[in-house]
């Protein structure tokens, strides 16, 4: 039977941390500064400086959030458990009355709390300046990329814990971890886009849509470009990704999946 | 016949080719303490986070009132269970306090009760104080408050008195003491023998992840079957002692100025200390030493 206190008092602390060490407000601050600079300097190669149009700025975000969040979650959660055990305080956790599962669940909310805090202070703020220029459907878009944005935080905080629980120590868990990042934010589309034009755009015209869901960041940004029309078109991803596997309630559910199936190997490789 | 609290039935844990415990079988009974030494490496420390459950046996068993220590109740069981590891590390960045609330939490127990408890362990004036600052002094005796969090019925000490001063350790001996005079049962570790000799009833040696003799300090050491050293002063010749001595079994004797030392077994002593008798008035000083814990526990290490 997992004990909710026990998550809730390992979440407490790591929250507590990341807020008392300024964690929280440097990131935040760190996501508001790219986001304004992004929404009122999208367009300068253009010739145009300021505010243009919800789905641009969205979508220049979704660029931006896509390299950045993956990275700072897996800067955040590397040392988790490897952090702990090399410092020495793992045995002394462990000998509470806690499972395993119990204190990997309360550091994963807790540092989610954490990072699911700076993004919606950081991009929330931004969210409230366009809130004056724009209609409340906008907002609804920009909503959804919060939310997406927090759920990529989570995904790669999960793989982040799974990496601190495999690892053998932390200077490891950390070259893991920005392995890890090059495999989902750079190599993996390269490669995709690699084996497409080589095979002349003949190989797997099936199997490609379903490729693009086993990597978390392409699923966030199909999640915040299928919401709007004309992105789709701009992008040319709808001839190649089908209508069918576009709901967003599949590509949030694949999301979950990528959280949950780190965390349960972490647990399974936690001895 | 006393309670069994804990009860190690052949217990091994191997780590790979290592069998860093094999074939452990003890019994330790409510309110005992029981002292377990052996050198680094001696396999006290694995049996140590087996007793806690916190690494399971690769074979055997071990129960703590009964229950075993891996099985549902482990919750129940840790919660009457206080733990002093050996490295202990905090978290710098909270205070004393934080930190003994933290793992107030953790145990279900009164976060009110913290603040008194830091008061005991001496550290009431560094309560509010972030553990970074902390001498290691001061974090041994934040790790004794936490061990003591809800009241355990059981303490496993490993190395408790490592970091703190001779006033430090007094405290220290001194409120387990008074766990001990209600009930609480004690296993501790300490490679300084002589501290822990007086503080034990019962010792455990382990040695290649075996446990290799057990009992008290008294039985140890005859056990052992280390020679007493007899340590004289005397005003005759050498020559008149040997005299008096002939025929008795002695190990060594050794003479510089009017001291003499003898060697000689257990078995052999009051015969000895009778014909030194003999000598009537021209034995000033007679001192007789029993092989300490070290030559004790060197005698059992012995390969």
């Amino acid at each position: 039977m997992i004990e909710f206190a026990q998550i809730r008092t390992i979440a407490a602390k790591e929250f507590r941390d990341r807020i008392r060490n300024r964690w929280v407000i440097a990131v935040a601050a760190i996501f508001t500064l790219f986001a304004l600079a992004i929404t009122y300097f999208g367009a300068a190669q253009q010739g145009e400086v300021g505010f243009r149009n919800i789905e641009f700025t969205i979508a220049s975000l979704v660029s931006l959030v896509i390299y950045l969040i993956p990275l700072i979650a897996l800067i955040l959660g590397y040392d988790a458990i490897v952090g702990e055990r090399e410092r020495g305080s793992l045995d002394l956790l462990l000998s509470m009355p806690i499972t395993r599962l119990e204190l990997l669940l309360g550091k994963f909310a807790g540092l989610s709390l954490a990072l699911a805090s700076s993004t919606l202070a950081g991009f929330g703020l931004v969210g409230l300046l366009l809130a004056r220029q724009t209609d409340s459907t906008a907002l609804y878009h920009y909503a959804g990329f919060m939310l997406s944005a927090i759920l990529l935080g989570m995904v790669f905080l999960s793989l982040a814990v799974m990496v601190s629980v495999i690892a053998k120590d932390r200077a490891r868990a950390s070259g893991a971890a920005i392995a890890v990042w090059f495999l989902f934010v750079l190599v993996y589309d390269l490669g995709l886009l690699g084996v497409l034009v080589l095979s002349g755009g003949t190989f797997g015209e099936a199997l490609f849509p379903v490729l693009l869901l086993l990597n978390p960041a392409d699923i966030f940004r199909l999640l915040n470009i299928f919401n709007m029309q004309d992105l789709k078109n701009f992008y040319g991803l709808a001839t190649v990704f089908p209508a069918s596997l576009s709901n967003p309630w599949l590509l949030g559910s694949m999301m979950v999946g990528w959280i949950i199936a780190p965390l349960a190997v972490a647990q399974w490789r936690f001895k | 016949m006393p309670n069994n609290v804990i009860e190690i039935r052949h217990v091994s844990r191997h780590f790979g080719p290592v069998h860093a415990v094999n074939g452990v079988s003890l019994d330790i009974f409510e309110g005992e303490t029981v002292g377990l030494i052996g050198h680094n490496g001696a396999g006290k420390s694995t049996l140590f986070k087996m007793m806690l459950g916190l690494i399971p046996p690769s074979a055997g068993s071990i129960r703590i009132h009964g229950t075993p220590v891996h099985g549902s109740a482990f919750r129940e069981l840790r919660r009457a269970i206080g733990y002093l590891p050996e490295n202990l590390a905090f978290y710098d960045n909270l205070t004393g306090l934080e930190t003994l609330q933290f793992f107030a939490s953790l145990k279900g127990c009164d976060r009110d009760s913290c603040p008194a408890l830091l008061k005991k362990v001496g550290l009431g004036h560094a309560s509010h104080r972030r553990v970074d600052g902390y001498s290691k002094g001061m974090r041994q005796r934040l790790g004794f408050a936490q061990a003591l969090l809800g009241s355990p019925r059981i303490l496993f000490l490993d190395e408790p008195t490592n970091g703190l001063d001779p006033e430090g350790i007094r405290e220290f001996y001194q409120m387990l003491n008074e766990l001990n005079q209600t009930g609480v049962t004690v296993v501790i570790t300490s490679h300084i023998l002589s501290e822990i000799q007086e503080r034990v009833q019962r010792l455990a040696v382990m040695k290649s992840g075996k446990l290799h003799a057990l009992g008290t300090v008294q039985e140890l050491r005859e056990g052992v079957n280390l020679p007493l050293t007899i340590r004289l002063r005397l005003q005759c010749t050498p020559q008149a002692l040997k005299e008096a001595l002939n025929g008795t079994v002695i190990e060594s004797m050794d003479t510089q100025d009017d001291t003499t030392v003898i060697r000689c077994q257990r078995a052999h002593k009051m015969e000895l200390l009778r014909r030194i008798n003999t000598l009537g008035e021209n034995v000033h000083d007679i001192v007789v030493r029993e092989p300490s814990l070290e030559d004790v526990f060197l005698g059992y290490a012995k390969p």
